[in-house]
């Protein structure tokens, strides 16, 4: 969590893109200087596939307050079939997370291609706010990880 | 346009008319094809454009023998038939649109007409 | 102890502009094991690159950042850098501070601020980095087709021509496939079998190409540049060796009531035979299913063996068995190709009832000299002109999936049309309607050649689809069809009806797949890896597709596909060797249980088991399942690590601790 001197809050995002359409997506976002917060913080990784849900508890217990999966659309997986398996871990982790009583909109999983760097912006603008709005993540955070 | 209807029928038939590829195979294929001023593939693009009222006035809702060859031929599985049967319904819950009076019924008796074919006509046509 | 560099770019003002370079450089210098911190104009410059180099000498740098632009633009060219200065290329990492940093947003202050934190998680990674190398793996210099089509046979000879030996494997007794079953070609009209079977006798007389006609692939094993297969040669009882392909047996031969498949049962043949007059192999097969010798029933016809009187060469073995052979290939080729579905389905074309009702491909033999009338068309049922032809199209085209096939077969269109004008060319005196949902016809010169039909000679075409056909006493066909032009129903009293039939890939193709790990959609085609991109190659590294086994085409594209199927497969034989790419995963095997959930997502079939010994804590040995990843095969897409129960899957250069250190380090 940053708090900066006017004191609104301001959420810390983690976003991990895939290599071949998310990441190119951002990138592209960059290349058309399409603005989005600076509370998002990009990781790459080779498919979306790639990312396990212990990637995403372990960013909100480190002190996240949202986490975005990034990538390519069904169909158009790079590595043919990676984006599927993301689909239904997802679907599962929410559903977890949903019981665990973890608010909905902190997780969020975007199908965003190489060529969609304004969706990419809008996006992170949308999910930045929505974040915003649900305040920091308490329920998550691991105290004792948080920086003095 | 009638979107009430149109939304009436689509849910009484259980049809998805966006299936249709105009290729009039149902047309084609049916049996009343000359009786009818509208024909089967008519009824489902007519329901598709919302214009149900024009198909409700016409004749050619009690012209449908409802032999089915135009479901079991269709190509994309549109069900032209249970189209027309809904129009048809649309049009017997109308108050007083029932096709089938019973005072006109004793003039249109005919001796080789089996009286299981008065009471199937009047579940059909009538409410 | 690590010691690393970290090089801060100031991309001219790209970067420096919103991101404070000196700040971040600054920052960066006091994380753990950074020993150098510096900033510099332009990173990717040979001056830039130099400073890199120089700095992994001096300092003796274990690991690099670079805090730059996006690394798909220079993460290579840092990489060779580090190369050249004798640090492994998978030691450098790069954090993107232009395209996700300087570029997005305005504020200097908090750029800055996200651009340490960047860089900070790109120093966590590059701690845990392990260096990479490229395997290699060999590849043996053969190809291999499976389907002797003109897409197998166009396939084959742009390989021999590149100089590289190719097998052809085709599961009837001669190459040709479809296309030499085939009349005219449109849009020219030229004859097939003029332009097909130079090819065929070329492949044949190839020095580099061996057909292996009458066989099938039975086993695949291994993976790109070096796959095992095991081909099938089924017993044709006849030595291939020793037949010349005189034809004395056929005529010897006393059953002469099989149903000619290759006129597609429209007349007969003998047991023994050849398919065709100019077959590749000629050779002769003998039928078991309807030999006397091999199924007859009483002694007399056991005895029969007339055929092995007749041959003067004594080619044929009444003995002979399937014969196996297994071959190493550096590169598989699919062109399996398509059939007609079968009609059984659509009663209301009266296709089971009445003789006269022919699918196209039948037409093509009813209308080819060397078919069953020789070449005159004529009525199957008595033989008699048909003066009134009925075309329906999209027969199993285009349906809903209970129905029939959901996709356009694309050819239908325009072999109607050529049908159609064939016979208006021929017999004048014949009407030909088309009844039709969409004329389709996007290609070269095709357009046209639909108007030509339409306008010259006067094919009359109708919107709309035929509803119920009907085989009536005379002998004629009811046709019984919308014109939704006009609004109305029509009779036509038809001499024959052709059905423009879907085409399926071929029965063979699935159980294929299967063997080879390549993907399949819903209606058994060849996926390609890339619907754009790579429309020729599968997912599977080393498996290459042509033809219509990978969806609907006509000859033109069919060939355009073989050739570039090839080229790619050459591209991957001229190689002596492959490097694969370093981050593949890898199991640990200590902690794998074997339990097969990576071998499922594995989209490559990478991923195998194997039996090994283990020393356990009690000083025994025990042999467990465990599971091995081929780097070769491996793409790195990293679905197995997340399936992986144990943990024991990981991904070299994203493995779970570099991620989660990243993870640690944004979030710190």
């Amino acid at each position: 969590m940053q708090v900066n001197d006017n004191k609104e809050f301001q959420p810390l995002i983690v976003a991990f893109c895939c290599n071949w359409c998310s990441y190119a997506g951002a990138d592209l976002s960059g290349t058309n200087r399409l603005n989005y917060p600076t509370n998002v913080k990009i990781i790459r990784v080779p498919c979306s596939c790639r990312v396990n849900p212990m990637f995403i508890l372990r960013a909100f217990q480190k002190g996240a307050d949202g986490v975005i999966l990034c990538g390519c659309h069904p169909g158009d997986c790079h590595y043919t079939s990676g984006n599927y398996f993301t689909r239904r871990r997802m679907t599962l982790l929410f559903s977890m997370l949903d019981f665990l009583g973890i608010e909905r909109d902190r997780t969020r999983v975007e199908w965003v291609s190489a060529a969609e760097g304004a969706k990419f912006a809008a996006t992170m603008n949308e999910f930045t706010e929505a974040v915003k709005k649900l305040g920091p993540n308490r329920r998550l955070e691991d105290l004792r990880c948080r920086k003095q | 346009m009638n979107n009430n209807l149109k939304e009436q029928v689509l849910r009484s038939s259980g049809v998805n008319v966006l299936k249709c590829m105009r290729c009039g195979k149902c047309s084609g294929t049916c049996p009343s094809y000359d009786e009818m001023e509208y024909h089967p593939h008519q009824f489902v693009y007519m329901v598709e454009k919302g214009d149900i009222e024009t198909l409700m006035n016409s004749k050619s809702i009690y012209k449908c023998l409802t032999c089915f060859a135009c479901v079991d031929r269709c190509p994309r599985n549109v069900e032209p038939a249970k189209v027309v049967e809904a129009v048809r319904l649309a049009a017997i819950r109308k108050q007083g649109n029932n096709h089938l009076i019973a005072d006109s019924i004793p003039e249109m008796l005919d001796e080789d007409l089996p009286q299981q074919a008065i009471v199937t006509a009047f579940r059909k046509y009538t409410k | 102890m690590q010691r690393i560099g970290v090089f801060v770019c100031h991309c001219g003002t790209n970067i420096a502009a919103t991101v404070d370079v000196k700040a971040v450089a600054e920052a960066l210098s006091h994380e753990s094991g950074v020993v150098i911190s510096q900033e510099y104009q332009y990173m990717c410059s040979e001056a830039g690159q130099n400073l890199i180099k120089d700095s992994i000498k001096e300092y003796g740098l274990t690991g690099v950042v670079v805090c730059s632009c996006s690394p798909r633009m220079h993460e290579n060219t840092f990489r060779k850098a580090a190369a050249a200065a004798g640090l492994n290329p998978y030691l450098v990492e790069i954090a993107n501070i232009r395209e996700q940093c300087s570029w997005i947003h305005k504020d200097i202050a908090t750029a800055t601020e996200k651009a340490i934190i960047l860089g900070k998680a790109a120093i966590a990674k590059v701690h845990l980095n392990a260096p990479l190398t490229a395997g290699e793996s060999p590849v043996a210099k053969r190809a291999l087709v499976i389907g002797g089509g003109i897409a197998g046979i166009q396939t084959a000879l742009d390989i021999a021509e590149a100089g590289f030996e190719v097998d052809i494997v085709e599961k009837e007794a001669t190459i040709g496939g479809k296309m030499a079953q085939i009349d005219k070609t449109f849009p020219t009209l030229d004859c097939a079998a003029c332009i097909l079977t130079p090819k065929m006798v070329e492949a044949s007389q190839n020095e580099l190409i061996t057909i292996h006609s009458y066989s099938e692939v039975s086993a695949v094993k291994g993976f790109v540049g070096n796959f095992t297969v095991t081909i099938k040669k089924k017993t044709r009882f006849v030595d291939e060796t020793k037949c010349t392909g005189c034809g004395l047996c056929t005529e010897a031969c006393p059953m002469k009531k099989v149903p000619n498949a290759f006129n597609l049962g429209l007349d007969n043949r003998s047991a023994i035979y050849i398919p065709f007059a100019q077959a590749v192999p000629k050779v002769a097969t003998i039928d078991p299913n309807y030999c006397l010798k091999l199924k007859g029933g009483t002694v007399k016809e056991k005895v029969c063996g007339k055929c092995a009187a007749a041959c003067t060469v004594g080619a044929i073995n009444y003995h002979q068995q399937d014969e196996y052979i297994e071959q190493k290939y550096g590169a598989i080729i699919v062109a399996t190709g398509f059939n007609p579905i079968k009609l059984d389905k659509y009663d209301e074309f009266a296709y089971n009832q009445c003789p006269d009702v022919v699918t196209s491909l039948e037409l093509e033999r009813l209308m080819n000299a060397a078919g069953p009338n020789g070449g005159t068309l004529l009525r199957p049922s008595d033989k008699t002109h048909p003066h009134k032809i009925v075309f329906v199209q999209c027969v199993g085209s285009r349906c809903d999936d209970s129905k029939g096939k959901p996709y356009c077969s694309k050819i239908c269109c325009m072999y109607t049309a050529k049908h159609a004008m064939l016979i208006r060319e021929k017999y004048p005196d014949t009407e030909v309607y088309v009844f039709y949902i969409d004329v389709r016809t996007p290609g070269k010169n095709f357009d046209e050649f639909y108007r030509r039909a339409v306008e010259q000679y006067n094919v009359h075409y109708i919107k709309g689809m035929v509803g119920k056909v009907t085989p009536k006493a005379d002998g004629t066909i009811d046709v019984q069809a919308s014109d939704l032009l006009s609004n109305e129903q029509l009779h036509i009293d038809a001499d024959m009806v052709v059905l423009a039939t879907a085409i399926e890939p071929d029965k063979t193709a699935r159980p294929l797949a299967t063997m080879l790990t390549t993907q399949m959609d819903t209606n058994d085609f060849f996926t390609e890896a890339h619907a754009k991109l790579r429309p020729v190659e599968s997912a599977t590294a080393g498996i290459f597709l042509s033809g219509a086994c990978q969806g609907p085409k006509d000859i033109p594209e069919t060939v355009a596909q073989a050739s570039a199927a090839a080229s790619k497969a050459i591209g991957l034989l001229v190689k002596n060797s492959i490097t694969c790419n370093p981050c593949v995963a890898h199991s640990n095997e200590l902690m794998c249980n074997g339990c097969s959930a990576c071998e499922k997502v594995c989209p490559y079939g990478a991923i195998t088991y194997q039996d090994k010994e283990f020393r356990m804590p009690d000083r025994t040995t025990a042999i467990r399942r465990v599971a091995s990843v081929n780097p070769a095969v491996c793409q790195g897409c990293g679905a197995c690590t997340v399936a992986c129960p144990s943990g024991a899957m990981d991904l070299n250069g994203f493995s779970n601790s570099q991620i989660m250190a990243e993870v640690d380090a944004i979030c710190k």
